[in-house]
């Protein structure tokens, strides 16, 4: 066979356009345009924590675990409480044992026993996933198997999810682990699943002080809107510019 | 525990005080060898290219050398990858699906780019060889000859013109993959550094420096593998020649060459002391700053790494290598345990940064410790252990042994013009 230069050069075009035209027949979107593909939702999902309200039961954790089978027993969860005690010589005490899922019964701190008259002043921080309106593990993941709703949700596709665990490791809050069953990333997305239906997330059902609301921050007449938008709210870590839309009622600076 | 209770990274993390409850340590031994040995194929890649591009002619014999090793390490620099990823079938979808804010999803295409180059200046260099080596195997019997001279022609593609201007041509192409082949491995390191310093959540890896700091020590790792390599298999071929018996000319084996140990040498020590300069500036701007994460930084760095940062990566990684090779009067030996020592160092820095960032939880109220699976018990449990990484540092040897079969990088008779 033979085939000179010219020849060569010509086949080698005409084969370059002949796969690269199919190609061209898809669009690459930036985020902006996918954005703005999607309607505009009148949802913006948000969450408010009254920490003087939460009383460390722990039965969120237990719903929560049950709701969106993650392994009982498995040392992962969605949703835990942080117990809080503060005493008088200015140490802080934290901890939460299997997520604060059983309760906190006792009052051995990591097998501590603190003195009720040192204690200057103790309390529980119930967490979550923040639904950040900047979420960094949305933009760290290489395959976009983790994505934002345009209702505010980072939700996880497990089909497509390659377990790499950058997510895991650019979210400042630690709310992301591997689901020990399905190998893939894995977090707390409000009860999607029920919220889509107007129900409310498990842990908010489930909590007899009223420590959980769920709030709709597109809703003026949202009760729970009202609160985040009249009331002084905090949230946890705003250094990191993610935009967390998980709200605090009563978050003390010792709070991590 | 029963199967579904295991939770990915619980087999090897042991937390102090308060650390989130899903807070392990998830990137571990594998994502440690993935620096590194990137680190070792940009390094090899470069120091070939300083003879290639530079024309530092007293690195000709290793040039040669450390381009076909940086070609046996390319695959390896995404096997840790592969073993790390929970979801390994799915290795693909970065290429299928990029999502390009991730400094993850430019990986395969930064890679594939670079490999494209290794191979083709690879081709360059050898295609004389190739066309002689079928040749020369044309009429010598056999099956083992026929399938090699098969393979010489597959090599070849087709292109026998070995005319002296076709040659030149090559080595001009040689020279053109060899300079722009730089940036690219560069790039292809400095992006693995960049993939740790992009992340904001983690205080320790969070700095701009992180990719040039990846990218000097990887460039002295590079040269020190090829450096090690080149004196060993030069010094078992000189000692094999001694023990056939004398018959050997004394100018034919020299063994490992002084002149050009001494020149990577130099090569070596620049690297190494802008490598240390930039991780020095990173140390001492944090404590200048001291910014909220510097109180859990500086107790895991003064404190729980001490021994392995200051004295293993600095001392014994840095210094003492530093001292040997600049001593006057250094003889092979010397070398050797210097260049030994500058790998062992380039591997505690990234075993300081990968653990050592995840060391410490996220509420700076706590403290993780990973304890490597040594006896493994399970398949992950070897892969993120220490046979998985052993594994993962064997496989560019056996790979330069099948590739140097047929890519003679040693052979003087086959070294090119």
């Amino acid at each position: 066979m033979t085939c000179s230069r010219r020849d060569f050069l010509k086949e080698a075009v005409g084969g370059t356009l002949a796969s690269v035209l199919p190609i061209s027949a898809f669009t690459l979107l930036t985020t902006d345009e996918a954005k703005a593909a999607i309607a505009e939702s009148n949802i913006r999902w948000a969450f408010l924590v009254d920490t003087t309200k939460c009383v460390g039961c722990g039965l969120c954790v237990k719903a929560c675990k049950t709701e969106n089978e993650i392994p009982y027993d498995a040392a992962v969860t969605r949703t835990w409480v942080e117990r809080y005690v503060v005493t008088k010589d200015g140490q802080t005490h934290i901890d939460s044992p299997m997520g604060g899922r059983d309760g906190y019964t006792t009052d051995l701190i990591r097998d501590e026993e603190i003195d009720p008259e040192d204690i200057a002043k103790a309390f529980f921080v119930p967490k979550l996933c923040n639904q950040c309106d900047n979420p960094a593990c949305v933009q760290v993941c290489p395959v976009g198997a983790t994505y934002q709703t345009n209702d505010g949700i980072v939700l996880i596709d497990r089909d497509w999810c390659i377990g790499c665990g950058y997510c895991i490791m650019a979210c400042p809050y630690g709310v992301r682990f591997f689901h020990p069953e399905h190998k893939v990333a894995d977090k707390c997305n409000f009860c999607y699943h029920r919220i889509s239906k107007g129900m409310e997330p498990a842990c908010v059902e489930c909590c007899s002080f009223g420590a959980r609301r769920l709030a709709n921050l597109r809703d003026p007449d949202d009760p729970v809107t009202k609160i985040i938008t009249t009331e002084r709210v905090a949230v946890l870590k705003d250094e990191y510019g993610t935009k967390p839309h998980v709200f605090y009622i009563g978050l003390d600076a010792n709070v991590r | 525990m029963s199967e579904e209770l295991i939770v990915h990274g619980i087999e090897w993390t042991v937390k102090e005080l308060f650390v989130y409850p899903n807070e392990y340590i998830y990137w571990s031994i594998q994502i440690v060898m993935y620096p590194y040995m990137t680190g070792l194929v940009a390094g090899a890649f470069v120091l070939s290219s300083l003879y290639h591009v530079f024309g530092q002619k007293e690195l000709k014999e290793i040039a040669q050398f450390s381009l076909v090793f940086s070609l046996a390490l390319l695959p390896v620099a995404a096997m840790p990858l592969l073993l790390h990823l929970q979801q390994p079938t799915r290795a693909m979808e970065p290429l299928l699906t990029p999502h390009f804010t991730s400094a993850i999803a430019a990986f395969g295409i930064v890679f594939t780019a670079y490999a494209l180059i290794v191979l083709s200046e690879i081709w360059f260099v050898y295609r004389e060889y190739f066309v002689a080596q079928v040749h020369a195997l044309k009429d010598k019997p056999g099956l083992a000859n026929a399938m090699s001279r098969l393979v010489y022609r597959v090599l070849t593609i087709g292109a026998y013109d070995v005319s002296e201007e076709a040659v030149r041509v090559d080595k001009k192409a040689a020279t053109i993959m060899a300079a722009i082949g730089i940036p690219v491995a560069c790039f292809l390191h400095g992006y693995a550094g960049f993939i740790f310093g992009s992340v904001k959540a983690n205080a320790l890896w969070m700095s701009p420096l992180m990719p040039v700091i990846f990218i000097m020590s990887a460039v002295v790792s590079g040269i020190a593998l090829c450096m090690l390599t080149y004196i060993v298999i030069m010094e078992w071929q000189a000692f094999r020649q001694r023990r056939k018996g004398g018959g050997v000319e004394a100018s034919e084996i020299k063994g490992a060459e002084k002149d050009i140990i001494n020149q990577a040498t130099r090569y070596l020590l620049g690297f190494l002391i802008a490598a240390i300069s930039l991780e020095m500036l990173d140390l001492i701007f944090r404590g200048y700053t001291a910014m909220k994460s510097w109180d859990i930084l500086r107790s895991v760095m003064y404190g729980k790494d001490f021994v392995n940062i200051f004295v293993l990566q600095y001392t014994l990684g840095n210094l003492v290598p530093f001292v040997l090779l600049m001593l006057p009067r250094r003889t092979l030996k010397r070398t050797v345990l210097a260049l030994v020592l500058v790998l062992f160092g380039v591997f505690m820095m990234r075993w300081n940064v990968v653990i050592g960032g995840q060391a410490f939880s996220l509420s700076f109220s706590g403290y993780m410790h990973y304890e490597i699976p040594v006896i493994p018990h399970s398949f992950e449990t070897f892969k993120e252990g220490v046979f998985g990484a052993l594994t993962v540092i064997a496989t560019p040897f056996v790979l330069f042994w099948i590739i140097n079969k047929f890519v003679p990088s040693l052979r003087r008779d086959a070294r090119g013009s």
